[in-house]
């Protein structure tokens, strides 16, 4: 018995330690504000995190694969301004938000081709696709443009009562972050694709004489970013109701912290999306904790964030070390 | 310098039209030369120097003045990207030493303000000698951290100077309250505005720095250790070279590097901006470092390639400028250009390449 517990602490480690910080950064934030307490703080996280939550998802399974994206910020403020100019030019909502979600996963398509056939290594061609996308946001619209469309406005302000909890709720668009969660879970664990993933972030080379589709599982992979980041940015307008080249600076280390924090192996292949779902809870948690204070600046999150992830990679490369070493 | 790299076939046999497409700085050159024509045709009066106050002045000049930073940053970012990494933090980093200089300077530190009295005297609170000596120590600081976290706790590059990125702006903030600094202190602006013998200062700023980087790399084994390392650092480790103090060294050198450019850009615009200093300045370095001949996967690099590519990007940029087209509209041309770039020296493209010019060659070999 006591085997097996100590086997079920070393698999789930990472996660457990990520479940265990979630709860007690949580714990301190309700003990120093009593406004934390209450359930909705709780659902709070999921409404103003939901963009968020939606990137690290797809990051989560770019990083499994041992690569990175850092685009995501990109492709989110470009979908962003690319929808609210659309929606202004009398768009319909219905024909605008497939076309994001298409050409998102296109722009990830095609970064996953420069990276696969022309072996660009994946933070350089990202890192361009980052720039690529901002740039045409603001070839788009140098200023901020306005969402005024009525299904928009419709979807921001509906609100979803949470079954059994009193008074608390959420937004609509915030339920799609949970939604792709359980499709991710879904496609990681139970699906063939799942598991080729697994197998090009332990070893590339094995994964490939194994017979594996590492080209086009590779290539899929950074679509699902695109279609992710993408996603996220028709979320952030709904929430913001307005689209702008300059959203969202910096979200690719928020998601890349997130997706550590979670337990995820920077050189890929360990770890898995519930943990995700943690590590941009306890960042949710943090930045709660500095709004709540209000005397702190809106830079301190910037530096907080850079800090947490630190630590984390730390407690990895200690965990992962050990293990090795057994 | 390294004008014919040695490859497999010896220098002098090599017909003169490989030789100059092999070179290094063929590329570069060819890119500066085609956008010169372009300006030629299209913008004569770019080419215009006049003399005014002793000093030269024109768009030429100012691709000199306003590349310098990036020039310094490029020539630091070589040095990195030689070892087999990348710096993506300079941005941050020239923000946190322009702050850094600036609250020194300016006495309205925290939420006090600016008033009229220290906007007439030129006051400083800080005498010159130690505001530059405190901005540079500041940026060779964060170089170091990042050189430490790649050597010493062995983070990938990417992630670990994407840290200092992201926090680095709020670092910035941080340091100037979060506030736009303007700079009141006259002497200050000499390093961004001032002039000797005509040129401007920066330039030869410049050319010290890179004299330096030369003669380091050049002259003393520091170059070979570079490439071997960013050729293949456990072979490196083995030969009794200390892998981690290079890679330590290359970090700390292009934060020093990007030091001085925020020194240079904060004063040439009199301010400093902890969100906007130095913005996509990492773009821009790898930008000219690619183009200068340097692989992404490191080994051997050109420091030459590197400050040419910089001034590409410049002449470039301020083209555009003087055409009207907004600075803002240009980042994405720019990001496609690195990626033709890193696609064209990529070994699929280069072996598609030589086997049609080689094709065209064997033929006149046999005439021969």
């Amino acid at each position: 018995m006591a085997q097996r517990t100590k086997l079920f602490l070393w698999r789930h480690g990472p996660l457990l330690t990520t479940l265990s910080i979630f709860i007690l950064a949580y714990f301190i934030g309700a003990q120093m504000y009593p406004a934390m307490q209450k359930p909705q703080a709780f659902f709070n996280l999921f409404i103003n995190n939901g963009p968020l939550l939606i990137i690290s998802i797809g990051m989560t399974f770019v990083i499994l694969t041992g690569g990175i994206d850092l685009s995501v910020g990109g492709v989110l403020a470009l979908t962003t301004t690319a929808s609210a100019v659309l929606l202004q030019n009398g768009v319909s909502p219905a024909l605008v938000m497939p076309l994001m979600l298409i050409m998102g996963t296109a722009l990830g398509c095609i970064l996953g081709c420069i990276i696969h056939f022309f072996k660009v290594q994946p933070f350089i061609a990202t890192l361009m696709g980052l720039f690529f996308a901002r740039g045409i946001a603001y070839i788009i619209s140098l200023t901020s443009v306005t969402i005024t469309d009525s299904f928009y406005k419709y979807l921001a302000l509906s609100q979803v009562p949470i079954p059994f909890v009193p008074n608390a709720y959420v937004y609509l668009p915030s339920l799609i972050g949970p939604a792709l969660l359980l499709v991710a879970i879904y496609v990681s664990f139970f699906t063939r694709f799942g598991r080729t993933v697994y197998a090009i972030g332990n070893n590339e080379q094995s994964a490939r004489l194994m017979g594996l589709p590492v080209g086009r599982t590779k290539i899929i992979v950074y679509s699902l970013s695109g279609f992710c980041s993408a996603l996220a940015g028709i979320v952030f307008s709904i929430s913001l109701l307005a689209g702008y080249g300059q959203f969202a600076t910096g979200i690719e280390l928020d998601a890349i912290a997130s997706v550590v924090m979670g337990g995820t192996l920077l050189t890929g292949g360990a770890g898995n999306v519930i943990g995700t779902l943690f590590g941009v809870l306890i960042e949710g948690t943090i930045i709660s904790i500095l709004q709540y204070n209000g005397t702190l600046s809106s830079w301190w999150t910037r530096i907080g964030v850079g800090v947490l992830t630190l630590v984390f990679i730390g407690i990895q490369s200690i965990f992962y070390m050990q293990k090795r070493h057994s | 310098m390294n004008s014919t790299p040695l490859g497999k076939r010896s220098v002098s046999s090599t017909p003169l039209l490989s030789r100059i497409r092999e070179s290094r700085l063929f590329w570069p050159l060819a890119a500066l030369a085609v956008i010169l024509i372009f300006d030629a045709i299209f913008i004569p009066s770019f080419f215009r120097i006049g003399v005014q106050d002793g000093h030269l002045y024109g768009n030429l000049i100012d691709v000199l003045n306003n590349g310098a930073p990036l020039m310094l940053v490029a020539i630091g970012m070589t040095m990195v990207i030689a070892t087999g990494g990348v710096d993506l933090s300079v941005g941050a980093v020239i923000a946190i030493s322009a702050a850094m200089g600036a609250v020194l300077i300016n006495p309205a530190l925290g939420d006090r303000l600016v008033t009229n009295d220290i906007l007439t005297k030129d006051a400083t609170n800080t005498p010159l000698g130690v505001i530059v000596l405190v901005t540079l120590l500041a940026g060779t600081l964060c170089g170091l951290w990042n050189g430490l976290l790649v050597s010493r706790a062995r983070i990938q590059p990417m992630v670990a100077t994407l840290i200092l990125m992201v926090a680095g702006r709020g670092i910035a903030q941080l340091i100037t309250n979060g506030q736009i600094i303007t700079i009141y202190y006259t002497p200050y602006f000499w390093f961004g505005n001032g002039f000797i013998l005509g040129l401007p200062v920066s330039i030869y700023i410049v050319a010290t720095v890179f004299a330096i980087a030369w003669w380091v790399t050049r002259k003393t084994p520091i170059g070979l250790f570079v490439e071997s390392v960013g050729i293949n650092p456990k072979a490196t480790y083995y030969t009794g070279i200390s892998e981690q103090n290079i890679k330590l060294l290359a970090y700390t050198f292009c934060g020093f590097c990007s030091a001085i450019a925020g020194l240079i850009l904060s004063s040439y615009v009199h301010s400093a901006d902890g969100n906007n200093n130095g913005l996509n300045y990492e773009l821009d370095a790898i930008l000219a470092v690619v183009m200068g001949g340097t692989l992404m996967s490191g080994g051997r690099f050109s420091l030459l390639g590197s400050v040419i590519g910089a001034l590409v990007i410049w002449t470039f940029t301020l083209s555009m400028y003087t055409l009207g087209v907004p600075d803002k509209a240009l980042l994405a041309g720019r990001a496609v250009l690195v990626l033709l770039v890193i696609l064209l020296y990529s070994d699929q493209s280069r072996r598609l390449l030589n086997r049609l010019l080689d094709r065209k060659g064997a033929h006149h070999g046999a005439a021969d």
